[in-house]
């Protein structure tokens, strides 16, 4: 079943059509939500009924086009602003992990490092849902004691964020590890050797050589936040990031215009995993 | 090492591993304790809570719930195994046939549908599935069905939309393990009389057997957590487990038993994981490796 071995044609007519069949499987749902995004019907449903933009720039009921939905566009905000923090807290806490786990060793590594990995074995919901019970609690303690409510504690865009770090973390930590592993100590030893400090030598030679993975899994903790669907749900108060807002007019019943809001995601995700992908390769082509 | 910078040395560890311990007690351990006890407690009044196991055995005596914990697993495991049947072909085909620039196309082809959220994801497939849909006018416009065909909700539409939606995590470990595997090691096999079958359970499979099992792991694990799928594809009656401690939290406002029932779910997701890895003899720092 490589190439070097002859194969029956027959067998490898079936084969080829398998794999193309699937990759017909794999790109049919994100081409519907795509074309039906132009499609001039309330609906996002057969039959076609021409082409329009409606779904992106209309401005009245019920043709609202996405840019003027005042309510989208700002879930839109408010998904940008988490994904913005998670991005900030997970690749600091992320970087700190990679050196601590590459560079240091100490009692009790091993099980640490385990520790730092089982957020990858934790479902979504229950992350999320023992998230909020903990808040809850440190919330409702405080106020007894010191008759003080803290507010970002109660379901909201703090807990979001909190949550969404709490997981996106372990990510980081393997992406910065990965590219940390290859980094030769030697380099640092000689700017060591030339008089710097070590905080110097890390920030002059290390640092730039982790960039690449900074950037990439930067950009992956940014699409991760943005779509994230399972923890946010359990931790989201009044101000809804989008992937909530948008399953709640779904469950309303579908107009074209998630077609249109999901086209723009597409595109935005698909844009910057090029971007990540692009600036994890190796100058020398990995 | 003089003993000061020794001093330093440790200093500096333990200030490099402070991020790790606040994001690790105060995000994930301490919160599972918490729900853990939340778990055990029983409502009395307001703020009055006793030590109890009633949540426990609420689960365990009325059918719906633990029908739908077993069902829930169930229909998890079908979904891994499907998603390995029809994703191991294809990541053989991009780690041993494609070459050069097919190759690189496809593997970024299975990885691009995911970079799209899942509910985009899910949300195709409604259009595609729902009565007025793409496949049931397509049917229709051919003449194989006379009139339209409601797809969605059922147990199929569900398994399409779970194996879709994990598809990526069984071909890039998949493809990771096939790509080490050396071609000669198969030549080496036709040369000695075996026919495709035996190859492929006396060498490939072997060979992959790490990729099998961190792909089945990780696939199982999301599953079994996925709320949006379940929801959106099952319909009403889809009796999703998440979708039980979901109606717990946010409908019912029972968060005791919510707990509860999280914890079971938790239990169940760390026990097959730890199993599987148990069984393929790998450990979880060396599936994410």
């Amino acid at each position: 079943m490589i190439p070097s071995i002859p194969q029956p044609k027959a067998g490898v007519r079936l084969y080829q059509a398998y794999v193309a069949l699937f990759f017909i499987y794999l790109a049919a749902p994100l081409i519907v939500v795509g074309v039906f995004a132009f499609n001039d019907s309330l609906f996002p449903s057969m039959p076609w009924e021409g082409f329009t933009l409606d779904w992106f720039i209309g401005d009245s009921d019920p043709r609202l086009g996405i840019f003027n939905d005042g309510a989208l566009m700002e879930s839109l905000g408010y998904s940008a602003f988490v994904a913005v923090w998670v991005t900030i807290l997970s690749l600091f806490v992320g970087t700190c992990n990679a050196f601590l786990f590459e560079r240091t060793s100490f009692p009790g590594k091993n099980m640490l490092y385990v520790l730092a990995l089982t957020p990858l074995v934790i479902p979504g919901v229950i992350l999320g849902i023992s998230i909020l019970i903990f808040a809850n609690s440190i919330v409702n303690n405080i106020e007894d004691a010191w008759g003080y409510e803290i507010e970002a504690l109660r379901p909201s865009l703090v807990l979001v964020i909190l949550g969404q770090f709490a997981f996106i973390t372990t990510i980081t930590t393997l992406v910065i590890s990965a590219r940390l592993r290859k980094f030769d100590i030697s380099l640092e030893e000689a700017a060591l050797n030339l008089g710097a400090t070590k905080l110097e030598a890390v920030r002059t030679i290390t640092i730039p050589f982790l960039k690449p993975a900074l950037v990439g899994a930067g950009i992956i903790c940014f699409l991760m936040s943005f779509e994230n669907f399972n923890t946010t749900l359990m931790l989201t108060g009044s101000d809804s990031p989008l992937t909530i807002t948008m399953f709640d007019r779904l469950k309303q019943g579908s107009t074209p215009a998630l077609n249109a809001i999901s086209l723009v995601l597409m595109i935005v995700s698909a844009t910057l995993a090029f971007i990540s992908i692009f600036v994890q390769r190796d100058k020398n082509g990995q | 090492m003089t003993s000061s910078s020794k001093m330093a040395f440790k200093a500096s560890t333990l200030l490099l591993m402070l991020p790790l311990l606040i994001w690790l007690v105060f995000l994930i351990l301490l919160p599972h304790v918490d729900l853990l006890i939340v778990s055990l407690r029983e409502k009395l009044g307001y703020r009055n809570y006793v030590f109890s196991l009633q949540n426990y055995t609420e689960f365990f005596t009325e059918p719906l719930y633990w029908n739908t914990f077993l069902r829930t697993a169930i229909m998890s495991i079908i979904a891994t195994i499907i998603t390995l049947i029809i994703g191991f072909p294809i990541s053989y085909y991009i780690a041993k046939i494609a070459k050069g620039r097919l190759r690189a196309l496809l593997f970024l082809a299975c990885l691009l549908p995911f970079w799209v959220s899942e509910l985009v994801r899910t949300f195709g497939w409604m259009i595609l599935l729902r009565e007025s849909g793409v496949i049931s006018s397509f049917l229709q416009w051919t003449g194989i069905v006379s009139g339209p065909v409601e797809m969605l909700y059922n147990d199929a539409s569900l398994m399409t939309g779970l194996v879709y939606t994990s598809m990526l995590f069984m071909i890039v470990p998949l493809v990771t393990v096939l790509d080490t595997l050396d071609d000669s090691m198969i030549e080496a096999g036709y040369d000695l009389g075996g026919n495709g079958f035996t190859i492929l359970r006396d060498i490939v499979i072997p060979h992959a057997m790490p990729g099998i099992a961190s792909g089945c792991i990780v696939v199982f694990m999301l599953t079994l957590g996925n709320y949006l799928t379940p929801t959106l594809l099952g319909g009403k009656d889809s009796l999703w487990f998440t979708e039980q401690i979901y109606n717990q939290f946010i409908t019912r406002f029972n968060w005791e038993s919510g707990s509860a029932f999280g914890f079971l779910l938790l239990i169940l997701s760390s026990l097959i994981v730890w199993v599987g890895l148990k069984l393929s003899r790998q450990t979880l720092a060396d599936t994410v490796k």
